[in-house]
C-alpha cells in the first residue's frame, strides 16, 4: 500500500526501539528494575535495548525547543506532543498509522507520529504545523490551503499541511500521478482532497 | 418598518461572493482548537470497558483490581450485573486514571462475566412472512411517515396503531414549527399510548410500511414494460475524523462544565440535566472547533454522562472521554441499510406508470426507517411495503441526508434499468417524467441542461454496455434529489460598542461547512464594514441560543437572525448619527466603512465617528429566527439538484474508476459561494466513498464488525478524486428565494449516478453498493451466464 520511497516508512536507524525489536522483546520476559538507563538483553540472537516499563527521562526536540519528560516507553511521540507538550496540531484518529492526521517531520521527514515511539523520536529534530509560520506569516503551503478551500471541519488539515509541506519539498513539480500517491497516505472524511489538489497546484505555480 | 430583506445582486459587495473561510488560518496552522485537544489542569484520562459479546447478560463485574492500581482515580459500573448488551462495543465499566496508559491498564483488570445470548447482526432479506404487523409508533417513526405518505394516511395510521410513547407539548409544538399539518397534529395528540414492554420478545422484523395508490396491478397489466430489479447499499459509519467525546468537570458540586464534540450546543445542557440530576442552567457546555458530525453528534452520549459521573468520583476533576477509533466505527453512528426487490412499469414512450417494491433494511436495536421510495417521482399507482429489521449491529443515527441517498439510489437505479429496457437515453427519460417530481421540476430541467453539457453526456452516452473497447468500459450515469433546508431558531446578540467594534454571539457551531464565515459576511455586508471588524463568538451556552446544525438548517437560521440584529442595529446607530448629518435616519447608509447620506455622499462619517454617537453604553440587539414581527422570511425549503458520473470499469479486474462528476445544485441565496462550492465538492467525494468502498462488515459469528478500523473502513483518498465539476444555480428565480441550506442534498445522488454509470458502462446491473470489485465481477459472471 505504502510507496516505496514514501518518507513516512518508519525509520531503520533510532536511538530507541525500532518497531522491529519492539515485537522481538514481546516474546522475552524480563524482571526490569526501575533505572534510567536502558538494559540490553539478547533476543533471536541479537542485542536489543529495553526500557521501562515505568517511566523512563525522555528528551524530544520539538520545533526547534528541547523539552525534558517522563514518559512510559509505551507513549508515542504523539501523545508526547500532544497531553505531554500540549502541541495539539497533530491529531489522534486511528492512532495506528492508517490515517495521517498525525503527520509531522522528523528530520525533515513525514512520519506518522502515533507510529513513532517516543523514546525513538529522541536526539530527532521533530517538526510539528505550530512551526511552519513565520510569525503570523503562513506558510505558501498553508495560503495555499486557506485560498483553495481545502479544510472543512479542519480536522486531517494539519497533518495534510505538513504531508504537504513534506511532499512538495521533494517534489516541487508534481505530476498529477506524483500527488496521488505522495499524498495518498492522509484521509480526509470532510472530502477536501479537491481544494488539496488546488493548493498543491497554486504552490507549484508559485514555488514555495 | 426596516426594511430586513436581503439585499439586491446590485447592492451585494459580499453576499453570493468567493470569501475564504475565517477560521482557515486557525485550522491550517494548527491553532484551531478541538474538543479532543482541550486539556484541563489535573485532567484525568477516562477509558471505557465495552462488551465483546453482541447480545449477553452481564453475570459479574470485578472491579476491585482496577479500582487499587496506582494512577486510578475512579471507576464506574455502567450497566450492572443483569442488564443486557445489545450490542458488541457496548459500554460496560469506565475508569478514569493520572494518565492513558494507566486507564487502559485499570480496563484490562476489570473482569466481567458475560453471559452470551443468540445474536443476530444480519441484514439479509426478511423471509417471507416474517414481518410482524405495524405495532404503535414511535416518535421517530412518525417522522419518518411525514416523509413518506401524504398526511392523511399519517393521520390514518396515528388513529389505528396509537402510539410507543408519551406525546409531548414540546413534540407537537416542534411539529407546527416544522410545518406539519394540523390533522396528523390532531392525530398525535389524540393517539392512544401502548406500552412497548423494553426486552420482549419481539420479532427481528417488522412491518414498517404498507401502502397502496391508484390501481398498480391495471397499471403493470397495461404496462409496455415491466422492468424488475433488486438494489441496495449497506450499513456505513460516520467516520468522523474527531471522535465523539467529551472533556468533563464539575468546578463545584452543583456546576458542570463540559467540553464535547458536538453539532448541538445550545441543546447539550438540557440533554446531561435529567441524567445527572443538576439544572441545565448550571451547565455550561463549550466548543470552538468540531472535526466531523454528518449527523451523529446530536446527543449527549452515555460515555459523556460517565464521564461526569466519573469526574464526580474524582472530587470533580476534568475528565476527558474520548472514543478509540474502533468504538468510534462499532457504536458511534452509523447510516441504516436500505434494499428492495422493484418492478417498474412503463408505457412506450417511456411514460412511468407504476412502480411495486418490496424494500427492507435494519438501523439496529430500533430497525430504522423506510428509505421515501419511490424518491422524487410521484408515480399514480403504486404498491409498497417495508420491513424493519431489528438486530444487534448497534444503533444507527442520522448521516447526512438520512435516508436520502438509500431512497435515490433504489428509484433511480431501478428507473434507469427502467430506460435500458426501453432503449432510452436515461437522460430523456428522466427529462419526459419531469412533470411527476412536484415544485421543483423547472429546476431540474434547467439543471438537466446545465449538467448534460458540463459532463458531454450527448457523447459520451452510449447504450448499456456498448462502449467496451478491450477490457475498458466507459458509462455515464445520472441522478436527481431534493432536501429542505429551511433556517431552524436562532438567536443572537449583536452589539455595537462606541469605539467602533462589534461583537457577535451566539449559540451556533460551525461544523466546517463555514458557518463563522456566513454570519460574518450577512453582518459585514449588512454594516459596510469589513469582516474583520467584526468578532464573532459561537459555540457556548452562554450565549443565546441557536439550534443544533443537522438538516441543512444551520445557515437559514444563523443567517436570518443575524441579518435581523444587524439592520436592526444598523438603523438605531442611523437613528443616533443623523442629527450630526443633518439628515433623517432614513437617508443614510453604511459603505465601505462609512455612514453617509444617500444623496450626498460627501456628508458622511467614518464608522468610527459614527460609533462613537452611540454615547457611553454600547448598543445590544437580539436577532431572532424565526420572526414574524420582523418580515419578510429570510429563509426557504426545498431544493433540487442533478449529478451526473462518468466512470471506468475494468472488466477483468472488476475495478470501478470514476472519471468525472458534475453536481448543478440549487439552494436559494447562497451567501458564502467558495463554501457552498467546497460542500458540493466534498459531498462529490464523500459519495465516491461510500460509493466504492464504505460498508460496516459484521461477522455473522461473533456479532462483531470486522473493520472498525481505517485500513479496512476505507474512506475513498486524494487517488481517488477525478475531475469534479460544481454548478450553482444563482441569480433571477434562485437568488430572491431566500437562503436554503446545503449539507445534506448534494450528498444524496452520488451513489445512484455512479451505479447507474457502472450499468452503462457494463451492460448489467451491479445490485449493491459498495461497487466493489467482487460484485462488479459477479455481476458480469452472471450476464455472460445469462
Ligand atoms: S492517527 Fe496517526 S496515522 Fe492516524
Ligand atoms: S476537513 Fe474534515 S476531515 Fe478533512
Amino acid at each position: 500500500m505504502r510507496e516505496d520511497d514514501d518518507p513516512k516508512k518508519p525509520s531503520q536507524e533510532s536511538s530507541g526501539v525500532s518497531r522491529r525489536e519492539f515485537l522481538k522483546i514481546g516474546g522475552i520476559t524480563v524482571a526490569v528494575p526501575l533505572v534510567a538507563g536502558p538494559r540490553v538483553v539478547e533476543a533471536a540472537g541479537e542485542p536489543v535495548k529495553v526500557y521501562g516499563p515505568g517511566k523512563v527521562p525522555v528528551e524530544l526536540t520539538v520545533n526547534g525547543k528541547k523539552h525534558a519528560l517522563q514518559l512510559e516507553p509505551r507513549v508515542t511521540l504523539l501523545d508526547a506532543l500532544r497531553d505531554h507538550l500540549d502541541i495539539t496540531g497533530a491529531k489522534r484518529v486511528c492512532d495506528r498509522g492508517e490515517c495521517g492526521a498525525c503527520t509531522v517531520l522528523m528530520d525533515n521527514k513525514a512520519v506518522y507520529a502515533c507510529a513513532v515511539l517516543a523514546i525513538e523520536a529522541q536526539g530527532k529534530q521533530i517538526t510539528t504545523v505550530e512551526s511552519l509560520m513565520e510569525g503570523e506569516t503562513l506558510h505558501p503551503v498553508q495560503q495555499a490551503f486557506v485560498d483553495n478551500d481545502a479544510s472543512q471541519c479542519g480536522f486531517c488539515t494539519p497533518g495534510f499541511v505538513v504531508a504537504t509541506k513534506a511532499f512538495l519539498d521533494r517534489h516541487p513539480n508534481p505530476t498529477p500521478d506524483e500527488i496521488r500517491r505522495g499524498l495518498s497516505g492522509n484521509f480526509c472524511r470532510c472530502g477536501t482532497y479537491h481544494g488539496i489538489q488546488q493548493a498543491i497546484a497554486q504552490v507549484a505555480r508559485k514555488g514555495a | 418598518m426596516p426594511d430586513y430583506s436581503w439585499p439586491a445582486a446590485e447592492q451585494r459587495s459580499l453576499i453570493g461572493k468567493r470569501i475564504s473561510r475565517v477560521d482557515a488560518p486557525l485550522k491550517v496552522s494548527g491553532r484551531a482548537k478541538y474538543t479532543y485537544d482541550v486539556t484541563r489542569p489535573g485532567m484525568l484520562f477516562g477509558k471505557i470497558l465495552r462488551s465483546p459479546h453482541a447480545k449477553a447478560r452481564i453475570v459479574s463485574i470485578d472491579i476491585s483490581a482496577a479500582e487499587k492500581m496506582p494512577g486510578v482515580k475512579a471507576v464506574h459500573i455502567i450497566q450492572q450485573p443483569g442488564s443486557t448488551i445489545q450490542w458488541a462495543g457496548d459500554e460496560v465499566v469506565a475508569v478514569a486514571a493520572v494518565d492513558e496508559p494507566t486507564a487502559e491498564d485499570a480496563v484490562r483488570a476489570i473482569k466481567v462475566e458475560y453471559q452470551p445470548l443468540p445474536h443476530m447482526v444480519s441484514d439479509a432479506e426478511p423471509p417471507a412472512g416474517a414481518g410482524e404487523a405495524a405495532g404503535p409508533l414511535g416518535e421517530d417513526d412518525i417522522w419518518d411517515a411525514l416523509d413518506q405518505m401524504p398526511p392523511a394516511e399519517v393521520a390514518k395510521q396515528l388513529g389505528q396503531y396509537g402510539v410507543s410513547f408519551k406525546v409531548t407539548e414540546d413534540l407537537l409544538e416542534d411539529m407546527k414549527k416544522y410545518d406539519v399539518p394540523s390533522e396528523v397534529i390532531e392525530a398525535a395528540r389524540k393517539a392512544t399510548y401502548h406500552e412497548v414492554k423494553e426486552g420482549g420478545a419481539r420479532s427481528s422484523y417488522q412491518k414498517a410500511v404498507e401502502q397502496t395508490q391508484g390501481d398498480p396491478d391495471k397499471a403493470f397489466a397495461e404496462a409496455d414494460v415491466v422492468s424488475e430489479g433488486v438494489y441496495g447499499l449497506p450499513v456505513i459509519t460516520h467516520c468522523c475524523l474527531e471522535s465523539h467525546g467529551s472533556t468533563v468537570e464539575w468546578p463545584d458540586k452543583d456546576h458542570l462544565f463540559v467540553h464535547i464534540s458536538t453539532q448541538n450546543v445550545s441543546g447539550i445542557a438540557g440533554q446531561m440535566a435529567e441524567p445527572l440530576k443538576t439544572p441545565a442552567a448550571n451547565i455550561h457546555i463549550h466548543q470552538d472547533h468540531i472535526g466531523g458530525g454528518f449527523g451523529s453528534k446530536f446527543a449527549a452520549d452515555r460515555w459523556d454522562i460517565t464521564a461526569a459521573r466519573l469526574s464526580q468520583k474524582a472530587g470533580g476533576k476534568a475528565v476527558r472521554m474520548m472514543l478509540e477509533r474502533d468504538a468510534e466505527l462499532e457504536v458511534a453512528g452509523a447510516r441504516p441499510s436500505a434494499y428492495a426487490r422493484v418492478k417498474v412499469a412503463a408505457k412506450k414512450d417511456g411514460t412511468i406508470t407504476g412502480w411495486q417494491s418490496q424494500s427492507w433494511g435494519t438501523g439496529g436495536p430500533g430497525g430504522g426507517g423506510m428509505p421515501p421510495i419511490p424518491y422524487i417521482f410521484t408515480i399514480p399507482n403504486l404498491r409498497k411495503q417495508h420491513t424493519a429489521i431489528r438486530n444487534n449491529i448497534g444503533p444507527a443515527r442520522a448521516w447526512r441526508a438520512p435516508n436520502h441517498p438509500q431512497a435515490a439510489l433504489i428509484t433511480m437505479a431501478a428507473l434507469e434499468d427502467t430506460a435500458a429496457k426501453l432503449n432510452m437515453d436515461p437522460l430523456e427519460f428522466f427529462l419526459k417524467n419531469l412533470d411527476i417530481t412536484g415544485p421543483r421540476r423547472d429546476v431540474y430541467r434547467e439543471e438537466f441542461g446545465v449538467a448534460a453539457d458540463l459532463m458531454g453526456w450527448k457523447e459520451k452516452w452510449h447504450p448499456r454496455g456498448q462502449n467496451i473497447s478491450g477490457n475498458i468500459g466507459r458509462g455515464v450515469g445520472l441522478s436527481l434529489h431534493t432536501w429542505g433546508g429551511r433556517g431552524h431558531e436562532s438567536h443572537c446578540d449583536f452589539t455595537l460598542h462606541p469605539d467602533g467594534s462589534v461583537d457577535i454571539k451566539m449559540g451556533s457551531q460551525d461544523l466546517g461547512t463555514g458557518t463563522r464565515t456566513c454570519i460574518l459576511i450577512v453582518a459585514a455586508e449588512t454594516l459596510g464594514v469589513p469582516l474583520e471588524a467584526i468578532k464573532l463568538q459561537i459555540g457556548d451556552t452562554m450565549y443565546p441560543s441557536s439550534g443544533g446544525s443537522g438538516g441543512s438548517t444551520t445557515i437559514g437560521g444563523v443567517s436570518s437572525s443575524t441579518r435581523r440584529a444587524a439592520v436592526d442595529a444598523r438603523d438605531a446607530l442611523f437613528a443616533k448619527v443623523a442629527p450630526s448629518l443633518s439628515a433623517q435616519a432614513g437617508d443614510l447608509e453604511c459603505v465601505n466603512g462609512t455612514v453617509r447620506v444617500k444623496s450626498d455622499p460627501s456628508r458622511s462619517l467614518s464608522w468610527k465617528q459614527a460609533c462613537a454617537k452611540l454615547g457611553a453604553m454600547p448598543l445590544t440587539i437580539r436577532g431572532n429566527n424565526p420572526d414574524k414581527s420582523k418580515p419578510p422570511d429570510l429563509t426557504n425549503s426545498g431544493v433540487g439538484g442533478v449529478q451526473m458520473a462518468e466512470v471506468e470499469v475494468d472488466t477483468d479486474t472488476g475495478i470501478v474508476k470514476v472519471k468525472k462528476m458534475v453536481a448543478v445544485q440549487d439552494c436559494g441565496l447562497i451567501i458564502d459561494l467558495k463554501t457552498a462550492e467546497s460542500q458540493c465538492y466534498g459531498a462529490l467525494i464523500m459519495g465516491i466513498s461510500y460509493s466504492l468502498y464504505e460498508e460496516k462488515i459484521m461477522d455473522r459469528t461473533s456479532g462483531r464488525m470486522l473493520n472498525p478500523d481505517m485500513q479496512f473502513y476505507r474512506l475513498a483518498g486524494i487517488s481517488d478524486i477525478p475531475q469534479l465539476v460544481v454548478h450553482m444555480m444563482t441569480g433571477k428565480g434562485y437568488d430572491e428565494r431566500g437562503v436554503v441550506g446545503l449539507g445534506e442534498p448534494p450528498v444524496i445522488s452520488p451513489g445512484a449516478a455512479i451505479s447507474n454509470a457502472v450499468a452503462n458502462a457494463i451492460g448489467v446491473r451491479v445490485p449493491f453498493l459498495p461497487l466493489t470489485p467482487d460484485r462488479v465481477l459477479a455481476a458480469l459472471s452472471q450476464k455472460a451466464g445469462a
